[in-house]
């Protein structure tokens, strides 16, 4: 029995058993596949995964206040804030000292820069403060300070402090979403409408994202409709015309929208040349929504037509001739043959259309004026200017999110692996 | 499409050529802003609209003065000579890194393929905006931010997916028996690569580089945060002139770019001409 089955295993030609071979060999080549991308991977890791990562984690970062009032957070943790009471002498002690402290490292209006945007106020009270603690030598400092600024003895001021103290915040989140938390119940409530922004700013970037789409598709189609069916000769040279603008500088053809639309441009000095408005009737074409939509919808339009052309291709022209040899209507044999064919690339174009009109930032910068601006141009600001970085990142975070949505969704219909360029 | 088959019937006949004005009217939307900048560009004066003397085609309503700008100002050429360099280098980066990740995603053995595409290829979905920041932050605190090194490490970042999935897409299909047959046959590995699998990517390395070259060109976003004056692009010269002082020597620039764009576009028409012509098939 037993030498039956040791003849019974295949042996390579140095005397393992095949099995074993195989599977190393398999191995091997597995491990020098991996070695391949290796190098790709610990760059993109490095420059690219890292610092994104990074930078989404400032939008629950909240360890200023923390590190520059270490003490004032600790001891406020034996304060109840809902008494009503102002918190012990021991608070402010540890408060006028690190205040002290923190005016020397130039460091005390970072915590009300912090402060400031859960609550208004806190900017000023901070550097206030750094200007008053100097003054004051011996305790109590409770009366002290309260004396420097009334606000000291509010228990609204020391509720937020107490509040906005871990390590970890959800407020740059509820910043976002509008969304604000009573400092006195903890209730997550939403801002009145007249106060909320970001929503809006949400909603309008997937309105006009989704209007940009649908026209993209609705002039995309008989485009590429045409490009399919006519002879390759010919559709050879008519792409060029969706191919130049494709590799045409964004940021030349942004430029020439602003000559085409805005007030004293060519489209507006064409309309008075004809006749059609008057000198004091230009049209207002850019810097408004209007601008961001059309720009958009030409510098977006080669992505639509592109994935629905290749799609359209392969649709063999036997299926509406038979369509219309068995008595079908042309309309009819193109609505129930030919449009359910295209689908797939409808659905391909659009995604893409989609994910990339929701995170765009130069053209809407450019030409949307203030009522065309899309949520990145909210970030860039936050980022660049305001400096509120926590509140870029949860917006960044939140955005990043909607596109991975749909990215999932575009890689169920076409695949990454089936993903082609141009 | 020059000669309707003589069956239809009127209202097929009409809407035949409906469709095609259609057809042409959205041609027309796709080049004339194309179009419109370069004569635009040859303004006497500083405006982005045609002018009286224009439209009369007097030679006074033309000049070349922003093409003069363009090529004189010290701005507009570090900006051109900037773009040249990042992109060159950025691209070498991507494409060397892309192309060895490419085969190795390529291997049938490569373990959790789809995990690591989605990886590499990530610098395309990410809104550059996201991007732009995250780097920008990173970048500050380990001092590349306002280097070229910084702007060229970002740009290589951005074009590599371009590299992966072009390169991918030529090894789809790829005969693995083509590298088992010249191994039997006695070549060394070294002298596979070279000989069989070098020949066989060529074209999707080339056209890769190609789209990582354009992404590093054309670039702004990342280049407005992680690059300073001292790495100002023609992009970002573009961008910071239609913000600041809104003058037709950006037209010139564009005009130059859409020309530049053109005979790359021919270039790469004449090239797959070539290789159809080489390999004996007629386009299709």
């Amino acid at each position: 029995m037993n030498t039956v089955k040791v003849n019974s295993v295949l042996l390579t030609a140095d005397g393992t058993p095949l099995k074993i071979s195989l599977a190393r060999a398999q191995r091997r080549s597995k491990i020098i596949a991996f070695l391949m991308v290796t190098p790709l991977l610990v760059f993109i890791t490095i420059a690219f995964l890292v610092p994104i990562t990074d930078m989404l984690l400032l939008s629950g970062n909240n360890e200023i206040v923390q590190r520059i009032l270490p003490k004032t957070v600790e001891t406020l943790q034996n304060w109840d804030e809902t008494s009503g009471k102002l918190p012990d002498e021991i608070v402010f002690a540890a408060m006028v000292e690190e205040i002290k402290k923190a005016k020397i490292a130039k460091k005390h209006t970072r915590v009300g820069q912090r402060l400031n945007y859960e609550s208004s106020g806190f900017s000023s009270l901070f550097r206030k403060a750094g200007r008053k603690v100097q003054k004051i030598k011996n305790p109590p400092y409770k009366e002290a300070l309260i004396k420097s600024d009334k606000r000291w003895g509010k228990v609204e001021t020391w509720q937020v402090i107490k509040q906005f103290s871990g390590k970890f915040t959800d407020g740059y989140y509820l910043a976002a979403l509008d969304l604000t938390r009573d400092s006195k119940t903890g209730n997550i409530e939403s801002l009145p409408s007249k106060d909320s922004i970001y929503l809006k700013l949400f909603l309008r970037t997937m309105l006009l994202s989704s209007l940009i789409t649908f026209l993209t598709f609705i002039i995309g189609f008989p485009i590429s409709y045409l490009l399919a069916t006519i002879p390759t000769r010919i559709s050879n040279t008519l792409i060029i015309f969706v191919l130049l603008p494709f590799w045409t500088s964004l940021l030349v053809r942004t430029t020439s929208w602003i000559a085409l639309l805005q007030q004293e441009g060519v489209i507006n000095d064409f309309l008075i040349l004809v006749g059609l408005i008057g000198e004091d009737g230009r049209l207002a074409m850019i810097h408004n929504a209007t601008g961001t939509v059309v720009a958009m919808t030409h510098i977006l339009l080669p992505f639509m037509i592109l994935p629905m052309f290749s799609v359209m291709k392969t649709i063999p022209p036997s299926f509406m001739r038979a369509a219309i040899s068995l008595g079908a209507h042309p309309w009819r044999a193109f609505w129930k043959i030919y449009f359910p064919n295209t689908v797939a690339g409808i659905g391909a174009g659009s995604i893409l259309v989609f994910i990339i009109a929701i995170g765009y930032y130069i053209t809407p910068a450019l030409v949307g004026g203030s009522s065309g601006t899309f949520i990145s141009n909210r970030i860039a600001y936050h980022i660049s200017q305001s400096l509120n970085w926590g509140l870029g990142a949860a917006l960044g975070v939140i955005l990043l999110g909607i596109v991975l949505a749909f990215f999932v969704l575009y890689d169920r219909i076409v695949g990454i692996d089936n993903m082609k360029l141009g | 499409m020059s000669s309707l088959p003589s069956y239809l019937s009127l209202p097929e006949r009409i809407w035949h050529y409906v469709f095609l004005g259609i057809c042409a009217a959205i041609l027309f939307f796709l080049i004339f802003p194309l179009l419109v900048i370069a004569p635009l560009s040859f303004n006497a004066v500083p405006f982005f609209t045609f002018t009286k003397e224009m439209l009369a085609f007097d030679p006074a309503g033309y000049s070349l003065k922003w093409y003069e700008e363009f090529f004189t100002s010290l701005n507009w050429q570090g900006a051109v000579r900037n773009s040249i360099i990042i992109a060159f280098f950025a691209t070498i980066i991507s494409t060397s890194l892309g192309t060895l990740a490419a085969l190795g995603l390529s291997r049938p053995d490569m373990p959790y393929r789809t995990l690591f595409m989605s990886l590499l290829i990530s610098p395309m979905i990410v809104p550059l905006i996201i991007s732009a920041a995250g780097m920008f932050f990173f970048y500050s605190r380990i001092g590349l931010q306002g280097t070229h090194l910084g702007v060229i490490l970002a740009h290589a970042v951005l074009g590599t997916p371009f590299v992966v999935i072009t390169v991918t897409a030529t090894l789809t299909g790829f005969d693995n028996n083509l590298i088992r047959a010249s191994q039997s046959l006695g070549a060394t590995p070294t002298t596979t690569f070279f000989k069989v699998i070098v020949p066989l990517i060529t074209p999707g390395v080339i056209s890769g580089a190609l789209f990582a070259f354009v992404t590093s060109f054309d670039e702004v976003v990342v280049v407005l945060f992680v690059g300073s004056y001292k790495q100002r692009t023609i992009p970002w010269q573009m961008f910071s002139g239609i913000r600041e002082q809104i003058s037709p020597t950006i037209l010139s620039a564009a005009t130059l770019l859409i020309l530049i764009t053109i005979a790359l576009l021919t270039t790469l028409e004449l090239l797959r001409r070539r290789t159809e012509r080489l390999r004996g098939v007629s386009p299709s």
